[in-house]
């Protein structure tokens, strides 16, 4: 059987196109963050309104790195896969900025008010402990760390990223338990309750299986 | 030269802290229009006002007439006033909700003609008082406060109003009286965010009765020289201004004197964080973050240091006394 070349052309196209197009695509908030700052478009309190949208974002990349595996499977995508380490280090890129604004803004880059507000709120010291748990992922990213570490040892330190998503929502929950106002922690924790439940069951049948 | 220490009030010198022109021009024209109307005619700008949640733009409909610089002590800060875009604009007004935007977008559905604030409990004199009536009650004044919100920002707004103490005269208490409960709208039909559990409505705050009676305790009508908008509480709100923000009740319906310290609704949902007193103090920490400092909206850059809460907010040699000897961080 023979695929005309001008349909294998296009998708080619398409493929090659993905990732760059994924990246732009997850840089916007940054740009639009950015800009809003620049332009005094973040209302009252920019400081709070910055923190606020960079831990948002941190938690929608989440999200959507989380669902790269239930989608390439579920839609038989697999060129999905290649997206899998940007995206993640797109969550890692944006908890940074999360951390660094609350830093920066809020504690004047004071690391003694630092070290002491991360004992004092449980809260903070969760969110600490999910990005010190991301910088160990971003690090051992790339290609060469996978052949150090070997790749059993490599997956299971970066099944790590579970722990995140965990970390991450009693963060979010924790900081909006206060004002009895969870009402969006919920949605946040249903998906990612979904794409992680979607990967128990998935195991439990391929260890049936075997 | 008269010699001020820190004893006497908040101390002003800094060339950044002088009048900017937009702020001076407004008070000429506040003491202009003094001069030709009389105290009860505050009611004009009353009658024609709109039940909108408004951006304070300066429309003449909403102005308040006859109003006097407050000759209080501490009554008027010389700083930098906030943007009245920000003051009402930012706000914490959970009956419509819990974002700061939230009560600017939907405080348009308060009603707040006709209105009436019921005075009960341990008075001579309990009975229900109309709007009209209230703003005729005593002279209003113009006084610049300092807002300390729990949450670690501040703003300095030009409230209108007259001392509470006026309205508790007039009323006479008894002598078992020694609380004063402040109980605001809780209205489904008006304001969305009652229908949510957050609070426990509707949201009740209180006083000592020596502290609703003192000079700086202010029953409020208005904002930069016009009448309240709905977010901001309007008709009638409380502000207290050596406390949190949280403690000066919004749209009051009923003031109620009683001999036992209320449960306010903050007291209620998180007894351990949200204590009776609330006195803005930077020594002693909410449970979960620190007071010592606060940013100051509109004015603090993204990279500026957050700037020192002062004790009582800066006015300790106007109220220290009423807690001499009290153990503040047992009466937080």
């Amino acid at each position: 059987m023979t695929i005309k070349p001008s349909a294998l052309e296009g998708w080619h196209w398409f493929a090659a196109a993905t990732k760059p197009l994924a990246f732009v695509v997850l840089l916007v908030p940054l740009i639009w963050l950015i800009y809003a700052a620049s332009n005094n478009l973040l209302g009252a309190n920019p400081a709070q309104a910055l923190v606020r949208a960079s831990g948002d974002w941190t938690l929608r990349a989440l999200c959507l790195v989380l669902a790269v595996t239930p989608l390439r499977v579920v839609l038989n995508w697999s060129g999905l896969a290649r997206l899998r380490r940007m995206v993640g280090l797109f969550v890692f890129f944006y908890a940074t900025l999360h951390a660094l604004s609350y830093a920066w803004f809020e504690m004047g880059l004071e690391l003694a008010d630092l070290s002491k507000d991360i004992g004092k709120r449980p809260f903070i010291l969760v969110g600490f402990l999910a990005w010190s748990l991301l910088l160990l992922l971003a690090l051992t990213s790339f290609d060469r760390a996978v052949r150090w570490l070997g790749g059993r040892r490599w997956k299971r330190l970066h099944r790590g990223v579970y722990g995140v998503a965990l970390l991450s929502v009693l963060h979010f929950f924790w900081m909006r338990a206060a004002k009895n106002d969870v009402a969006e922690v919920a949605w946040y924790g249903a998906l990612l309750l979904l794409l992680l439940g979607w990967r128990a069951v998935r195991a439990r049948r391929i260890a049936m299986l075997a | 030269m008269l010699i001020r220490d820190s004893k006497q009030g908040f101390d002003h010198g800094v060339p950044s802290e002088i009048t900017p022109e937009p702020v001076y021009r407004a008070r000429r024209d506040l003491m202009r229009s003094m001069s030709a109307v009389a105290a009860g005619a505050a009611l004009a700008g009353w009658s024609d006002r709109q039940a909108f949640a408004q951006p304070a733009t300066p429309a003449g409909t909403r102005r308040l007439s006859g109003v006097m610089r407050s000759t209080v002590p501490g009554a008027v800060t010389l700083e930098r006033l906030t943007d009245a875009k920000d003051a009402s604009g930012y706000n914490n007004f959970y009956e419509f909700g819990t974002d700061k935007s939230d009560p600017a977008r939907y405080a348009g559905s308060l009603r707040t003609t006709p209105w009436t604030v019921d005075i009960e409990g341990l008075v001579a004199k309990p009975g229900r008082f109309a709007m009209e009536e209230l703003l005729k009650l005593s002279a209003l004044e113009e006084r610049v406060y300092r807002l300390r919100c729990v949450e670690g920002w501040s703003m300095v707004i030009p409230w209108v109003g007259y001392s509470l103490a006026h309205l508790i005269k007039r009323v006479q208490p008894l002598g078992s009286a020694k609380y004063v409960e402040f109980v605001t709208l809780a209205d489904p039909g008006m304001m969305p965010g009652v229908r949510s559990r957050v609070l426990d409505w509707p949201y009740v705050e209180g006083l000592r009765l020596d502290e609703a009676m003192h000079p700086l305790t202010l029953l409020t009508f208005g904002m930069y020289g016009e009448v309240l908008p709905n977010q901001s509480g309007a008709p009638v709100r409380l502000v207290v201004p050596w406390k949190y923000g949280f403690k000066s009740g919004k749209s009051l319906v009923r003031i109620r004197f009683t001999d036992k310290q209320p449960m306010t609704a903050w007291n209620k949902a998180a007894p351990g964080e949200y204590g009776f007193y609330s006195n803005v103090n930077p020594q002693v920490d909410h449970p979960r973050w620190s007071q010592a400092t606060e940013r100051r909206i509109g004015e603090d850059g993204l990279f500026s240091k957050k700037r020192k809460t002062l004790m009582f907010n800066g006015y300790e040699s106007q109220v220290g006394q009423l807690y001499a000897g009290m153990d503040l961080q047992k009466y937080f």
